[in-house]
């Protein structure tokens, strides 16, 4: 399985009037503002027309990353197996702490990644009718990466979780 | 250097000399395999090889074939005719002088009876049929074992198991009887009891038999794989199937 | 028409939350891989999933194709009434396969 190089690679044309700034509060990742700053790079990605994307799914994109408000650590828990067995099937959850109800909910939650070709996975629209805030999929990763998840509040507020997975290859494939 | 060469050489020697592993040691590849891979097996709503059985129910009540017949007006309800089929496969076939590995059967059925064209090795059609068949037998214990009339095909594909090949000269019996449990780079190495096949093999994205996970092993180690339904890849079934004697079926399995 | 595995109960109390798993038949071609002969095969994935409760739209994806093949997608909602839920996943074609299933709400 090749791994190719994220879409940041490429000069990236941010859409935003300022990418949204991550508070540095070093979160015991061991990682420095510069892996950030090309995340967020990677994110403003999304935002240039990607060849295949629907006009709708982008739309939905940009409302939910509406890039003034700051992405705060907390309330998201993204859970993925450090070791991943095979990198074409990766179980991935995302919960969020919210009472989902009318007043205070969670609107949207949104997974990137750092290597894969696009940095965008999914998006998903939830609700007050939601009931649980928590999102279960599967994922592809090309190659060990951090993978992010970010939620959108109804008061308009963003709330983030990343995780580091290592993928290993499968033994004995058939290329 | 001259010390690493004899310490591999000793190891070599070391490891020629192990015995197949013990009845008590035998665990299946889902002992291996991650608590989330695990986990997809586990949930019959959520593995996908469920998927290809839902597709094999069909194909049981379809009618092919000249004879315009499915496998339902022969075989009726498959939860009781097909129960302990696939725990006895491969089976010797009295009209060929063969075994036969349960796809095989399966085309043999669509020719003599349906006069219907046989399904092609790892299609779609014919991995659904599988799967959904051995599903009938899941949880059952593996009843295959060898008799007269088997035994020159058990002891060709015994043989096999044990013969070095490839590039990497290297045997079945070194990674999976002698060195299971440790790990080939950063995957663990099982110990090579098929009892989950037709498997959804995450590698594939999709369902596959046991021949074709047979090819990619020996793919691995740079040996030129059987071809489908070749007589070795046939023996070497058998051989695997006997070895995993009293284990239950799995089918559907997920495996890395 | 693509083989659907939909797990949710059939019966629920009103306002409970219930939790819905899907898995759906489909190889979520990349578009990033190679052919036998060197070219690229297209790009050809399921990009929507959306389920509907009594018309109502109660959960939407935008799926991508860092999505798995055969994509799995749980998540939940408050089981509101008696009626039907449906589940549509439309792919890079604009085909649409829908899904429904009913609930009791008691």
């Amino acid at each position: 399985m090749t791994s190719e190089r994220a879409v940041a690679d490429a000069a990236p044309t941010l859409l935003l009037a300022r990418a949204p700034p991550f508070p540095a509060c070093g979160e015991g990742l061991g990682r420095g503002p510069t892996r950030r700053l090309v995340l967020f790079a990677a994110v403003g990605v999304v935002f240039a027309p990607p060849a295949a994307a629907t006009p709708a799914a982008m739309e939905d994109a940009i409302r939910a990353l509406v890039g003034a408000a700051t992405v705060q650590r907390g309330k998201v828990k993204l859970e993925l197996p450090p070791i991943v067995e095979n990198g074409n099937t990766v179980p991935l959850t995302v919960t969020v702490d919210s009472p989902m109800s009318e007043a205070d909910h969670v609107t949207g939650i949104h997974i990137f990644n750092e290597k894969n070709p696009q940095p965008y996975v999914a998006g998903f629209d939830l609700g007050p009718r939601t009931g649980k805030a928590a999102v279960s999929t599967r994922i592809r990763l090309a190659d060990s990466q951090q993978v992010v998840a970010i939620a959108r509040l109804s008061d308009g507020s963003f709330w983030s979780d990343s995780a580091d997975v290592i993928v290993t290859l499968a033994a004995c494939a058939e290329g | 250097m001259r010390v690493l060469v004899l310490a591999v050489v000793t190891a070599t020697v070391v490891a020629a000399a192990a015995a197949e592993i013990t009845p008590g040691d035998r665990r299946s590849g889902y002992d291996f395999s991650g608590p989330e891979t695990r986990a997809m097996q586990d949930d019959d709503t959520a593995n996908p090889g469920m998927l290809g059985v839902l597709q094999g129910e069909t194909l049981w009540a379809r009618k092919a074939g000249a004879a315009d017949r499915s496998c339902a007006d022969c075989h009726g309800d498959p939860r009781t005719s097909m129960k302990g089929v696939a725990a006895r496969y491969p089976a010797f076939d009295p009209a060929l002088a063969r075994p036969l590995d349960l796809e095989e059967r399966i085309n043999r059925c669509r020719s003599e009876h349906q006069g219907a064209e046989p399904l092609a090795w790892e299609s779609e059609d014919l991995l659904a049929l599988t799967a959904f068949i051995a599903h009938q037998s899941r949880g059952l214990p593996i009843t295959v074992q060898t008799d007269a009339e088997l035994r020159p095909f058990f002891d060709l594909g015994g043989e096999l198991f044990h013969r070095r090949q490839g590039q990497l000269n290297l045997s079945c019996s070194q990674c999976h009887d002698d060195n299971w449990g440790k790990r080939l780079a950063g995957a663990v190495i099982p110990q090579g009891h098929p009892t989950g096949y037709p498997v959804y093999r995450l590698e594939w994205q999709s369902l596959g038999s046991l021949q074709r996970r047979l090819r990619n092993c020996m793919i691995g180690v740079r040996a030129e794989p059987y071809e489908y339904g070749a007589p070795e890849a046939v023996a070497l079934e058998l051989y695997l199937m006997e070895r995993t004697h009293g284990m239950p079926i799995e089918t559907p399995a997920v495996r890395p | 028409m693509a083989r659907v595995l939909i797990n949710l109960p059939s019966r629920a109390k009103r306002g409970e939350v219930i939790e819905i798993k899907t898995l759906i038949a489909h190889p979520m071609e990349t578009g990033y891989r190679l052919g036998p002969t060197g070219v690229v095969i297209p790009r050809d994935i399921i990009n929507r999933f959306v389920c509907t409760y009594n018309g109502e739209e109660v959960f939407r994806a935008e799926l991508f194709p860092a999505i798995a093949a055969n994509p799995f997608i749980a998540f939940s909602t408050v089981a509101t009434e008696s009626g039907e839920l449906a589940f549509s996943w439309t792919d890079d074609h604009g085909q649409t396969q829908t899904e429904v299933r009913q609930i009791t709400v008691e």
